[in-house]
């Protein structure tokens, strides 16, 4: 018999070597999502958001706003990413991170081609793995560019000045800017979290828009829930209160126990919603397309 | 491992349920290396469903699939010189032709890339590999799925209606291609709903109808229980029925319909008998050959089922009947 002789046969590497691998499945994940526009949507929002509120901040810096950092806007641009931060949890971020969570499984859903993928040498969780991946990669893209682009915009707005801590304290700039950086990866964690309920959504509803859709309506509830009269002792456990968990690092000496909280609080809502998205997606019948 | 002596794809008793519907009913098929099998039925048969069960798509309800002696749906390790598609291949629309190719190579490892350029050329796609699959008619889509099989350099594929969709010159190129598959030595495993097709490639069939095999074997066995009956009608027909028994060449003469039915390979036995009737004094009325062609079989096969439960009953026993012929006459 001869095969190989089908095209011509190409020196084979013997035994595993060559197999493929979740790095594999990662590398041309985020290769697709370089090709799709709703990563640029996503990446687009972070960007343009700290450079709207640089803008807003000039052309209004007589007011004061009532909110926390909202007066130090004017006397030091290392408030404005953590400003962002703030206002961000309410749906951007959470948005930011569905646009991409929301759509990784259900777009081939859409276009029918997980039974192409599916029928190589890859097995489900090696495709899990990679996706799940490169949805993350995006996200935390997605948040330190939102950071940076805070920094950079506040900067040239208000000045790289120290910084006044929530303690009422002055925080030098330098270190303020550590903080700011500090603050962005304990935020990654309520993202990590809206990011597994947005691969569950994606996996169980197979339907790109309904996802994203969906993670954000759950995402509005839990801050929805922590506004209701009599509900107020559920605080510490929802995922909305976690995305509050960095202003921590602002107090002097800083206070640990709101990011304590948040790393267990979020697991306890993401690795639900991770593993059930996993075990949805090994043992799905892949039907249509 | 036994995977060098296990057939390239075995299947026991599988059966996939879709709430009361079992569309896939019970299947038992051996395909063995070399073979190119014909899956036969008409719309909604279970073609698909049994399909994305050998390529470990969806999970059986009961029953197993083993490619090479291993579960599909146990290990990806089982699609292993196993290449296919379900129903028309699928692609990613933003990306090219041949990026999609790489990213498919990428995912079977082994320098599957270093075929991309050979298999382009094999479907004649060599031209567009450069455009985007959004923008690709069926046929392209088509070729490009086989192109996309051929980068794991199969020892069995499995298609699932390759031709449908396709303009007659795209079938019959698709046709061709198949054949000159199955000359390199890969086994094939082909689903559709045109005998014509079946016949034209295929060296064995199954034939499924509502998820149920209604006949198993050789296209030729198949064809020439088709092609080589005739019914009898004599001046006496009960001394007939025995010549017939009696004469060489002539197989399974019975009673049916006030007639005697008979098959016979050779159109020369049939010369010979209509000499014996003669001279046995059993003169004859009318001798015709049954125009039920393949094609017949086919619908006596595959139609009916469904209509009320005594005509579902009637069909079984017509069935068994035409399997046996097809049997008697391997
Ligand atoms: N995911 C599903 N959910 C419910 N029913 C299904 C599903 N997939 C298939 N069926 C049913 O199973 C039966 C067999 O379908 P299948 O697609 O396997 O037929 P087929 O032989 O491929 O038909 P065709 O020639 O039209 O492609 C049909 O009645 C179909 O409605
Ligand atoms: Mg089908």
């Amino acid at each position: 018999m001869s095969s190989g002789a089908v095209a011509a046969p190409a020196p084979r590497i013997a035994g595993r070597v060559g197999r493929p691998s979740v790095l594999t499945v990662y590398r041309w994940e985020v290769f697709k999502l370089i090709h799709l526009k709703r990563t640029y949507l996503g990446l687009g929002l972070s960007v343009i958001v700290p450079i709207i509120f640089a803008v807003a901040i000039h052309f209004r810096h007589s007011q004061h706003g009532d909110f926390a950092f909202a007066s130090y806007l004017n006397r030091s641009g290392l408030a404005l990413p953590l400003v962002i931060l703030l206002f961000g949890a309410v749906w951007m971020f959470p948005l930011i991170t569905a646009l991409v969570a929301g759509d990784i499984f259900a777009s081939e859903d859409h276009n029918g081609t997980l039974k192409t993928v599916l029928t190589r040498s890859l097995q489900r969780w090696q495709i899990f793995a990679g996706k799940t991946l490169a949805a993350t990669t995006y996200a935390v893209i997605a948040i330190l560019l939102n950071g940076t682009f805070a920094v950079v915009a506040g900067t040239i707005q208000s000045g790289f000045n120290p910084l006044q801590s929530l303690s009422g304290t002055t925080v030098s700039a330098s270190h303020a800017l550590g903080l700011v950086y500090l603050a962005l990866v304990i935020y990654l964690m309520p993202i990590a979290t809206v990011l597994c309920i947005g691969l569950l959504l994606s996996t169980l509803t197979r339907n790109s828009a309904a996802a994203v859709v969906g993670t954000l309506m759950i995402s509005l509830l839990f801050q929805l829930i922590g506004v209701l009269p009599g509900l107020q002792g559920t605080q510490p456990y929802l995922l909305s209160t976690q995305f509050q968990a960095w202003q921590g690092l602002l107090r002097q000496p800083i206070d640990w126990s709101p990011i304590v909280q948040a790393v267990w609080v979020c697991a306890m809502y993401a690795v639900p919603a991770l593993g059930a998205a996993f075990l949805i997606f090994l043992r799905r019948d892949v039907a249509g397309g | 491992m036994s995977a060098t002596t296990a057939p390239p794809l075995e299947v026991r008793g599988l059966v996939k349920r879709y709430g009361n519907l079992a569309a896939v009913d019970g299947v038992d098929l051996t395909v063995d290396a070399g073979d190119v099998y014909g899956y036969l039925g008409p719309n909604g048969a279970g073609k698909t469903t049994s399909l994305r069960m050998m390529l470990g798509l969806i999970r059986p309800t009961a029953g197993t699939v083993s490619l090479f002696g291993r579960d599909p749906w146990e290990t990806a390790r089982a699609l292993d010189g196993v290449a296919g598609f379900v129903e028309a291949p699928t692609f990613y629309p933003y990306l090219s032709g041949r990026r999609n190719l790489e990213l498919l190579a990428a995912f079977d490892g082994d320098g599957a890339s270093a075929l991309i350029d050979s298999a382009l050329q094999t479907v004649e796609l060599t031209d567009r590999a450069r455009d985007k699959v959004g923008g690709y008619s069926h046929g392209m889509r088509q070729r490009l799925g086989i192109a996309a099989a051929l980068l794991r350099q199969p020892k069995l594929l499995l298609l699932d209606e390759p031709t449908t969709g396709l303009d007659p010159g795209g079938m019959r190129d698709m046709r061709v291609l198949v054949r000159q598959l199955a000359q390199q030595g890969i086994t094939i495993m082909l689903s559709s709903h045109l005998l014509a097709e079946v016949e034209e490639v295929c060296n064995r069939v199954a034939i499924v109808q509502s998820g149920k095999i209604v006949y198993e074997g050789e296209i030729s066995a198949l064809k020439r229980s088709a092609g080589a009956a005739y019914t009898l009608q004599t001046t006496d027909d009960e001394r007939a029925l025995g010549i017939c028994r009696a004469q060489r060449g002539i197989e399974e003469a019975r009673p049916s319909d006030g007639k005697i039915w008979f098959s016979a390979e050779e159109e020369e036995a049939v010369a010979a008998l209509s000499q014996a009737l003669v001279e046995g004094g059993a003169l004859i009325r009318a001798l015709t050959p049954q125009t039920a062609r393949l094609e017949d079989l086919f619908f006596s096969l595959t139609e009916g089922a469904g209509n009320g439960a005594e005509d579902a009953a009637a069909d079984g026993a017509e069935r068994e009947s035409i399997q046996a012929q097809a049997e008697a006459t391997r």
